[in-house]
């Protein structure tokens, strides 16, 4: 399944590697604050009700 | 109807409820299968052998990284001419993003780089280009962190980023003179002469890109909407001070 | 605005304005890169354009917090932004104090450090003519910078990271003219080029910083 690399099989699984690994972690970042935001808003939206 | 409703962020969020659940999975599917086909099966380049795999990753993210920025500034001046709230934080939400594409252009490039130029960094101009741009993004983030008052720092920031264009085209200009101005007789830099491109590569790339412009658009909405429930959380706790 | 220059320049020739410390610390950069790099004439012939551009662009960075921060804090600022005559004026003289504190003393020292850097003897009249047609710039761009993180306490870090990407061209430039000129070639386009960027900032630039101030002072 794994294609041949040959010699430059570091240059390519690095690339790759690097580049998934910085696109999950913005991804990641950006989903946990969404949803971090979400919660504490929410709490807030609903202390206004009550007053 | 008219493109300004979506100004209103309440109007803005409800749109970018309903767009997330179609751009998102689009994303992750096109990325999916172009890097997938783009990895697994495209053949070796007979000169570039197996690394001209990164070419998948490596345009889409350069060319994001630049629009991004060319995003941004029309965010900046549309929330500096008509005031619109969400416009300004659409730009503080896309600011990030596209520092994290620029980054990838920047570490794919040195990988591809390193066994077919025989360096890591060459101050080609545009490799230098893009060290600049990321500088660029820094500045634009670190400003956005430093002033707390958030209509102030919108409004710096929208004056930022409008004069930093002015002067990230300039620097490009000076860039390819310097270097030129240095050594005309480059032998290694080959960048322009990627086309034609052979279709074994061709549809793959186009995937891709597509894959990245759908990313950056869920991840712009998704950050926007942070960005917009940051502000009306400051304003309810602001008034709770105030009772 | 002729009253506002002459305090300006005042404020800054007194004692603790910081006159004379940026060229202390282009002085001490022109010791420390032979001291770094080795006392070789041929590689500090070579390298002597670049250093002596960068080191006039750091030591114009250090004073560049100095052309509004003090007048924020004690008020001035604002009685300046209600005065008479434009924002965009009061911007302008500030650069332009600033240039006359920081860039004429970096022009006119810089032939005496090229000295120490062993710069071909060709390489004088361009190094003077491309710092005092590019330093002007600098403080424009600089004054810019300035009015943007004014209102951060602290802004000095934030201020060098702004600044210092929007100092590119100007360097390239800048430097390219002394280097050619320096070796006996060309220096036509690269000096217009300067002149062109210097004429644009000094232009364009007091209104952005204007409205930058006009954000601040909110």
């Amino acid at each position: 399944m794994m294609p041949d690399l040959g010699k430059y099989a570091f240059a390519v699984l690095a690339s790759y590697g690097v580049s998934l690994a910085l696109l999950a972690l913005l991804v990641g970042w950006s989903i946990w604050r969404y949803r971090a935001v979400k919660a504490v808003l929410e709490a807030a939206e609903a202390r206004l009700r009550k007053g | 109807m008219s493109l300004w409703e979506y100004a209103n962020p309440k109007k803005f969020s409800e749109t970018a409820a309903r767009l997330l659940p179609v751009v998102a999975p689009l994303a992750g599917l096109c990325l999916a299968i172009g890097l997938i086909w783009g990895f697994f099966f495209t053949p070796d380049d007979y000169k570039q052998g197996s690394t001209v795999k990164i070419i998948f990753l490596h345009v889409p993210a350069a060319m994001m990284a630049i629009n991004a920025w060319i995003m941004m500034l029309v965010a900046s001046l549309v929330w500096i001419v008509r005031r619109h709230h969400v416009s300004a934080l659409a730009a503080k939400a896309a600011a990030p993003i596209g520092m994290v594409f620029t980054l990838i252009a920047l570490a794919t490039g040195a990988f591809w780089g390193q066994p077919m130029w025989g360096t890591w960094w060459e101050w080609d101009p545009r490799l230098t280009s893009f060290l600049i741009l990321l500088l660029f993004y820094l500045g634009y983030i670190a400003l956005w962190q430093a002033v707390e008052s958030p209509d102030t720092a919108a409004d710096l920031t929208g004056v930022l980023c409008i004069v930093g264009s002015v002067f990230a085209v300039l620097s490009r200009y000076a860039v390819k003179f310097w270097n030129q101005g240095l050594h005309q007789d480059s032998t290694i830099m080959k960048v322009g002469e990627k086309d034609p491109l052979d279709p074994a590569y061709y549809w793959p790339l186009i995937v891709c890109l597509i894959g990245v412009v759908a990313l950056f658009v869920a991840l712009v909405l998704l950050r926007t909407v942070t960005e917009i429930r940051l502000r009306r959380l400051a304003a309810i706790e602001a008034r709770e001070k105030f009772e | 605005m002729i009253a506002l220059l002459i305090r300006d320049l005042r404020l800054a020739l007194r004692a603790g304005g910081g006159f004379g410390l940026g060229l202390a610390f282009f002085l001490l950069l022109a010791v420390l890169i032979p001291l770094g790099v080795g006392p070789e004439g041929g590689t500090l012939a070579k390298i002597a354009p670049g250093v002596l551009w960068v080191g006039a662009l750091l030591a114009c960075l250090l004073s560049l917090d100095r052309i509004f921060a003090l007048d924020f804090e004690d008020g001035s600022l604002d009685l300046l932004a209600t005065a008479p005559i434009p924002l965009e004026g009061v911007v302008a003289v500030k650069a332009l104090a600033h240039w006359l504190v920081t860039g004429l003393p970096l022009t006119l020292a810089a032939p005496l450090l090229g000295v120490l850097l062993h710069l071909p003897g060709q390489g004088y009249g361009w190094l003077l003519a491309s710092l005092a047609l590019g330093t002007p710039a600098l403080s424009s761009i600089g004054a810019f910078g300035a009015a943007l993180v004014v209102g951060v306490k602290r802004g000095g870090l934030l201020l060098s990271l702004l600044v210092l990407p929007l100092y590119v061209p100007t360097l390239i430039f800048g430097a390219e003219v002394v280097k050619r000129g320096a070796a006996g070639m060309e220096t036509g386009v690269p000096l217009a080029m300067l002149a062109a960027i210097t004429l644009g900032a000094m232009a364009a630039l007091p209104f952005a910083s204007a409205l930058a101030l006009r954000i601040n002072l909110r």
